[in-house]
């Protein structure tokens, strides 16, 4: 297979910090959006009795989830399992209907269209998924799994549409001949790029990947995130980058949302949040990520974070991180709730007590902030 | 003398489409109390080396040859029942996934009596005393309650404790954990690398830490031995594999990372799939996506040799030291940059 992203070792071009959009305001209004959310919200409800469902409970699974993605640019957004980065995306697609807030595409408020206003709009949102074992149609051809988009949005005759997945296979590195193969005849990086290049087929103007190579072996994983790069520089698409990797993060975002609980607890562009991350919790996770760098790993103080996430259907009160946060501080943070603020430059964090340098020892970590509440 | 050497380990299984040599020629040695690292990629033979030390093969499709002393005695050539009476006593076994390694229908406690009650002759009160204990030596909180906690009422973090705690409470000499943190979030994966370092240190065992994350490698073993389909192209200590790197697959797998300490806008990539083991290319089984292929490579198979110079340090290769070492310098000095 001679294409593109299959070429080789090959030793990496002398890095180049290319910081697109120089002022990137977490939450602020200013022209170039592509999406903007607002408080989103979205409930699960939890119910009990077989017949008689009563609603005992809800799972918050996104709550209160402000931000923007501006055109071209990456927003990756980072957090533990069961913390609602998922539920978001699904919720952004309008796959999933959100509880509450507002999803503002591309100028249009599209929290609350119906089918069939909503069905052009699909058009330019799309979604590449996590397991491309569970996302492609077994029985299906990959010629008809890449064109089904553009034949539900008539984009073309058939033989147009025909013409446009064979470009499209070529595109994402996988030979135009394999048009009508079945999706058991690929290796999972190849699917991956099946799915790729179904959702570049229409052309979208936003891609949200959901964990799209978090399947994937190093090597093969590799292809794909070079793929997307090249992808996003030849096409001007714009990315929400989900995963729980923070080095694959790290390497693909410009900006990074930082989860816990449902709630965006830190947003910031991808130099500030790996220098000098604001959010205890965002502290712990960059310290727990393993080092492949024996001699760093050695020198590295790291902050184990106790404990398991707290479940969603009864969350601790206040900051929801309280529990498990080294800078807890009783009185204040199991009291009030920490709004998502400025910390300068569209650093926002949701803390009291946020961190004041990068590292930290563990003695630091564990100190409060200023002392004023 | 090591505590478990492995010599020209061979397991081959009959299958419909031909013969699969999962693992083809594997020699290393496990040091009382060291870690050794065993990575690669998927279907490399890892898991299927472990698997075969433990003899948990299906014994009427593998066929296996070679050896495995342990404590100079042959695994493969045990019985079962001399088998039966070292798994889960002196060599124990932790697996990936935690969700499905725990019976559902028993609650822990049993689970982990039983496996004292096997090998040691205690009454069930005292194994039930043991199994609190470890337990709470895995850090799970009110132990002596949680015993007669069924697996479902424990989170993917505990369960992996309780798979510890059972792997551990027999005072195993040898622990095998295949990639005992894959389907765990970062911050608990901390916590378990913490804890089984920590266990390590106060019960002595030595571990087999079977991984795909260079990470993992590099914050937990002492020796890593990098495996390519079927066969391992190089070894050395863990310092030696993250300075001086030997193998242009060694280079893809570290320069395939995108990591924290370093900022690269490519990732390097390691072209193409792994090979199939039905019918693994002729000469090194690397020269389909190896960069730096030559026409002897393609013939030849490179023989694992001593890097001169560096103690331990194996590797098969057939590209001249010179190479190696400018190649190995330039990819270090791209990851190793400081972070922007």
């Amino acid at each position: 297979m001679a294409s593109r992203g299959e070429s080789g070792v090959t030793s990496p071009p002398p890095s180049s910090e290319t910081a697109g959009f120089p002022d990137r305001n977490g939450g602020a209004a200013s022209g170039d959006e592509l999406l903007v959310v607002e408080n989103l919200q979205k409930y699960f409800p939890v119910t009990r009795g077989i017949i008689f469902q009563k609603q005992v409970g809800s799972v918050k699974a996104v709550d209160d989830v402000s931000f923007t993605v501006r055109s071209g640019e990456t927003l990756g957004v980072v957090g533990e399992s069961g913390c609602g980065k998922s539920t978001m995306a699904r919720c952004l697609l309008r796959l999933l209907d959100p509880t509450g807030g507002r999803i503002v595409f591309d100028g249009r408020d599209i929290t609350k269209l119906d089918r069939v206003r909503m069905r052009p709009i699909r058009r330019e949102m799309m979604m590449i998924f996590q397991d491309p074992y569970a996302s492609l149609n077994p029985r299906k051809r990959v010629g008809f799994i890449v064109a089904e988009a553009l034949e539900v949005h008539k984009l073309g005759t058939r033989a147009e549409i025909k013409k446009r997945v064979q470009e499209l296979l070529h595109v994402v590195g996988l030979n135009p001949e394999h048009y009508n193969r079945f999706p058991h005849e690929f290796s999972g990086g190849q699917r991956q790029r099946i799915g790729v290049a179904r959702a570049l087929a229409v052309n979208p103007k936003l891609i949200v990947c959901d964990e799209p190579v978090s399947a994937l072996d190093v090597s093969v994983q590799a292809q794909i995130l070079n793929l997307l790069k090249d992808l996003q520089k030849e096409f001007g698409l714009t990315y929400i980058f989900i995963a729980h990797d923070l080095n694959v993060v790290r390497h693909i975002s410009d900006r990074v949302m930082v989860m816990y609980l449902g709630h965006a607890v830190e947003i910031a562009t991808r130099a500030q949040l790996y220098a000098e991350p604001k959010h205890p919790y965002t502290g712990s996770l960059l310290s727990a990520v393993p080092i492949p760098n024996p001699q760093l790993g050695r020198e590295r103080k790291s902050v184990v974070l106790e404990g398991d996430v707290p479940s969603p259907i009864n969350p601790p009160s206040a900051c929801w991180f309280h529990p498990r946060c080294p800078r807890f501080r009783e009185g204040h943070c199991d009291v009030e709730t920490p709004e998502l603020r400025s910390l300068g430059a569209g650093h926002l964090a949701a803390c009291h007590y946020p961190l004041e340098g990068w590292p930290l020892t563990e003695e630091e970590m564990r100190r409060n902030g200023a002392g004023a509440v | 003398m090591p505590l478990l050497e492995v010599s020209d380990l061979r397991t081959h299984f009959r299958t419909d489409d031909g013969i699969v040599k999962a693992v083809d020629g594997v020699s290393f040695t496990v040091d009382k109390g060291q870690t050794l690292g065993i990575v690669g990629e998927s279907g490399c033979g890892k898991s299927v080396t472990c698997l075969t030390i433990m003899g948990l093969n299906p014994k009427r499709s593998s066929i296996i040859s070679g050896e495995a002393l342990f404590k100079g005695s042959d695994l493969l050539s045990m019985s079962p029942r001399q088998l039966r009476e070292i798994r889960g006593d002196d060599i124990a076994m932790i697996f990936q996934d935690p969700m499905t390694s725990l019976n559902p229908v028993h609650t822990i406690g049993r689970q982990l009596i039983e496996a004292v009650l096997l090998h040691r002759d205690v009454t069930k009160k005292q194994a039930r005393a043991r199994a609190v204990e470890l337990l709470k030596a895995v850090g799970i909180p009110r132990a002596e309650r949680r015993v007669y906690d069924y697996p479902h009422q424990f989170s993917g973090g505990m369960r992996q404790r309780v798979m510890i705690a059972m792997a551990l409470i027999n005072d195993p000499d040898l622990l095998i954990a295949d990639e005992p943190t894959t389907a765990l979030d970062v911050t608990t994966q901390a916590q378990i690398l913490r804890l089984m370092k920590q266990l390590q240190r106060e019960f002595g065992s030595a571990i087999i830490m079977i991984t795909h994350d260079l990470g993992v490698v590099a914050e937990t073993a002492d020796d890593v031995v990098v495996m390519y389909a079927a066969k391992v192209v190089e070894r050395a200590n863990v310092d030696e594999i993250f300075t001086r790197p030997r193998m242009p697959y060694t280079w893809g797998l570290i320069g395939s990372l995108p990591r924290l300490d370093a900022d690269v806008d490519r990732l390097v990539q390691i072209g193409g799939q792994p090979p199939s083991l039905l019918n693994p290319p002729r000469g090194c089984r690397f020269h389909t996506r190896c960069p730096y292929v030559m026409n002897v490579c393609r013939t030849e198979e490179p023989r694992l040799l001593p890097v001169p110079g560096a103690d331990g340090h194996l590797q098969a290769c057939h590209l001249d030291e010179e190479t190696k070492q400018r190649e190995a310098e330039k990819l270090l000095a791209s990851t190793l940059a400081e972070v922007g």
